[in-house]
């Protein structure tokens, strides 16, 4: 027979147990030279190989650890980084004079070779970093600290390119079997990805996979002496997803820093005086693009022909748009609304081509007129399932209503919404683009060259098919014209042709808040990723 | 005995293909894990290339037959999301989980019993009556609102245990515990409360309702009539029977606290399974939301079918059934 009163009693002994245990337990202080910075954000690193995926979440933890040949400043300008100097000797030639002295992790040197490597294991079939060395061919090592890259095609803009470029230890790969990037089908984990040699800022201690990631400062780091060195010297990285449970975090105090704040909570936390906010521009437009290939649109009450493809009903959805209701209602003020498809700060953005039409909803009506719509007419918008887009296609889709374009918005998951795009299954979309390389080629090229189908680049994700010799012609102009100032002609004049086509209908920048406790220093970086090494813990 | 096991045994194999094969046609709809592995910015070579090393070009039944074939050998490929082995995530996983509803499944048995037991000889108590309504509560509130409303008070408002993880856990071979530190246990109590929640409320309101019925039959009255004390009467007689039913419910609770862990594993960013499963639906990262419905099958048809051979043991009249039935 059970003793129940015992039973009982020992239930309660233990509840007592673990109750007392756990409010007795006091935080085990740390040293005091140490300060630990303790980031949240809600994605974890996928992968520590810096050439197998290029994911800004694994992109978030590779930035601290490995490093370029370039490196950018607080104000996001190309310095040298682990090279010191570079030179073009002819056209196909980039000369890149190393930095010496420079030590990886494990304590082995940095020399021309690892470069070499870096840039094979850059260029593997399995690599998905290949645009960050755009152009090159091969690399030539001339001596131990001196680099040839051969260029298989002219970029002026390599070092725009080549901030992506890691360096990783040739020795270091080869003793462990990871001179390749992973390989999914081969059923095997490779050494990289769980582990890193870098010559950056800090080195992985512990990597948790959805548990946590810690990094600690690079006492020998060649860039120590740095004007822009925090003083953080160990990272815990931690990964939590609920939006609740992150903010919960930080006001408790649990954790310093959290990357992704949910939008709704900003204002509240700007109110609270123990939290800090640092907002700043994300380097990435949104916008939207419409079929503009098809005679006959599929998502449409229109038969036999195309409305999207005369300007005058594109013109009308530009003038439609309230876009500063879209900014303070569904942005909540996080956001600069924009008439440019590449933003401020890139190379070759022009003031010029920033310029929305205005909305003006009576002008849209008549425009549709104008183009034999009185009526109006009805269409699908396609939009990914995360937020904002989601919000934003409703606001849209409200308003494009009101001017008579009967709009339904309809809200994929991402899973799934690149996919169909990829297959042209859209009449009328938004999508948001990053200006990865911080110069306009890249933007141009995808976005608004014909595509061209599978065998190049060219028009990559223009899913709407828009297509103009004009523009392709300046394009390739842009492509392969090294006088800067020559070039950056050529694009102002693409954002312009862009802007009088309406090839997209750009809507605006977002504008990203970094939430911290109030003895945290950051700066804003606009590929928003946070530097740690220029973090200061007061 | 052996024959009704082997006829479950089976049974059992028939439901874990059934499972497989629903769980594996689900994921085609999920989403195309090769446009969340690749940036937007991502050209359409890189797509292609990416799609077939990881043999997603291969039509679905060949992707089916094959997961098959390597799933009997232990093998569940490599996850999409963080590359490496997911037999190997799912055992490191598996602790945390398994912690998580343990601790819960426990509070629900040494709370649940005692309430149920008290609410049932106290009917009229105001103490049953908060009970009883509290338990309202407990049944009706989701998971993830309990989780907020304690991460709320205990850890905002008190700052007394930590609002998300698991603390530090010590490794004894595969298993990796967080009962031996102290902020192991202090990371346990508000996800196990919130989990527990649920159990314990449903386990008070079965032995209430059990205890109510028993006490009502007639060899209680001949057990008092004999004159036997309240306590032998109680807990002797009367909880004994009451067991039966607790034992399932119990048995396939703890089923349902690993499988349906995923929320609060969720809102405590708890590194077990159903975090891992969350976060690969997400990413539609198919081995491992594969693997993980299979294991979580295989943990339900194995305790169902321990729940049965229990019923075997503790009932006696079931075997007498059978054999009278054997023997016709």
């Amino acid at each position: 027979m059970i003793n129940f009163r015992k039973l009982l009693s020992a239930s309660v002994l233990l509840a007592t147990l673990l109750l007392s245990s756990a409010a007795t337990v006091s935080t085990a202080a740390a040293p005091a030279n140490t300060k630990i910075l303790r980031y949240a954000s809600q994605d974890d690193p996928q992968t520590l190989d810096p050439h197998s995926a290029n994911l800004t979440p694994t992109n978030r933890v590779i930035s601290q650890v490995y490093e370029s040949l370039v490196a950018r400043d607080k104000d996001f300008k190309i310095i040298p980084g682990l090279a010191l100097w570079w030179s073009n000797p002819d056209a196909k030639t980039w000369r890149f004079k190393l930095r010496p002295n420079v030590k990886f992790h494990d304590g082995s040197p940095f020399t021309a070779d690892d470069v070499v490597f870096s840039l094979e294991r850059t260029l593997h079939p399995l690599s998905q970093l290949k645009s960050s060395v755009q152009g090159v061919a091969s690399a030539r090592k001339i001596d131990d600290l001196t680099v040839d890259f051969v260029m298989k095609e002219p970029n002026p803009v390599l070092l725009n390119h080549l901030y992506q470029f890691r360096i990783m230890s040739k020795i270091w790969a080869s003793k462990n079997n990871a001179l390749t990037p992973q390989n999914y089908k081969s059923n095997e984990d490779t050494f990289a990805s769980r582990n890193t040699n870098g010559t950056g800022p800090f080195s992985v201690k512990l990597r948790q996979p959805d548990v946590k990631t810690v990094l600690v400062a690079n006492a020998d780091w060649w860039n120590n002496a740095s004007k822009e060195k925090g003083n953080v010297t160990q990272v815990e990285m931690l990964p939590i997803k609920s939006n609740a449970t992150r903010m919960a975090a930080l006001l408790s105090g649990e954790i310093d820093f959290v990357l992704d704040p949910p939008q709704q909570d900003v204002a509240r936390l700007k109110a609270d005086p123990n939290i800090r906010i640092a907002e700043g521009h994300e380097a990435r437009i949104q916008y939207f693009a419409f079929d503009q290939f098809r005679d006959e649109l599929l998502y449409s009450s229109v038969k036999g022909k195309n409305p999207l493809r005369d300007l005058r009903v594109r013109q009308a959805m530009g003038y439609a748009i309230d876009v500063n209701a879209i900014r303070q209602v569904v942005m909540r003020g996080l956001s600069t609304p924009t008439g440019s498809i590449v933003p401020p700060g890139t190379q070759g953005y022009s003031k010029e081509a920033d310029k929305r039409l205005p909305f003006d909803r009576e002008k849209a009506k008549a425009l549709l007129t104008e183009a034999g719509y009185p009526t109006g007419f009805s269409i699908t918008l396609d939009c990914g399932a995360n937020q904002p887009p989601a919000d934003i296609c409703q606001a849209v889709a409200a308003m494009l209503t009101q001017i008579g374009i009967r709009t339904t918005p309809n809200i994929v998951p991402l899973a799934n919404y690149f996919s169909k795009l990829q297959k042209f299954d859209t009449s009328f979309y938004l999508l948001s683009w990053g200006a990865t390389t911080f110069d306009s080629f890249y933007t141009l090229q995808a976005l608004l060259n014909t595509n061209s189908g599978e065998q190049s680049s060219n028009g990559d994700s223009n899913y709407g098919r828009y297509s103009n010799p004009k523009m392709d012609e300046l394009i390739g102009k842009i492509k392969s014209e090294f006088d800067m100032k020559k070039r950056d002609g050529w694009i102002g004049e693409a954002l312009l042709l862009n802007q009088r086509d309406i090839a997209t209908l750009p809507l605006h920048q977002p504008v990203i808040p970094w939430a911290m406790r109030k003895n945290i220093e950051a700066n804003f970086a606009p590929n928003n990723i946070a530097y740690f090494f220029r973090f200061k813990k007061n | 005995m052996l024959a009704f096991a082997i006829r479950r045994l089976l049974q059992s194999v028939l439901v874990m293909l059934a499972v497989g094969f629903i769980a594996f046609s689900l994921f085609n709809f999920t989403g195309d894990p090769v446009a969340l592995m690749l940036p937007p910015e991502a050209t359409q070579a890189d797509r292609d290339e990416v799609r077939k090393s990881l043999g997603l070009d291969e039509p679905s039944y060949v992707q089916f037959a094959i997961f098959v074939k390597n799933g009997l050998q232990g093998n569940f490929g490599i996850s999409l999301r963080l590359g490496r082995p997911v037999s190997q995530l799912l055992i490191e996983r598996l602790p945390a989980t398994l912690e998580l509803a343990m601790t819960a499944a426990l509070l629900g048995l040494l709370i649940g019993i005692p309430m149920g037991i008290f609410t049932a000889l106290k009917r009229d108590s105001w103490t049953s009556k908060v009970f009883l309504t509290g338990s309202l509560i407990g049944v009706s509130l989701p998971n993830f609102l309990i989780g907020i409303f304690l991460i709320l008070i205990f850890a905002v408002w008190l700052g007394w245990l930590p609002s998300f993880g698991r603390g530090d856990v010590t490794q004894i071979g595969y298993w990796s515990t967080g009962f031996l530190t102290q902020s192991g246990l202090k990371a346990l109590v508000l996800p196990a409360i919130t989990l527990g929640f649920y159990p314990v409320t449903l386990i008070m309101r079965l032995v209430r309702a059990e205890m109510l019925e028993v006490l009502r039959t007639d060899y209680i009255k001949f057990a008092r009539a004999r004159g036997l004390t309240n306590h032998a009467v109680h807990f002797g007689h009367a909880l004994k029977n009451t067991l039966v039913p607790v034992i399932t419910i119990t048995g396939l609770q703890l089923g349902g606290l690993i499988a349906f862990a995923i929320i609060t594993e969720t809102v405590f960013q708890w590194p077990g399974m159903g975090l891992l499963f969350i976060q690969a639906v997400q990413f539609a990262d198919i081995p491992v939301m594969a693997a993980y419905l299979c294991l979580i099958g295989f943990i339900f048809v194995s305790i169902n079918l321990m729940v049965d051979m229990l019923y075997y043991v503790v009932d006696p009249r079931l075997r007498v059934d059978r054999a009278t039935l054997g023997g016709h």
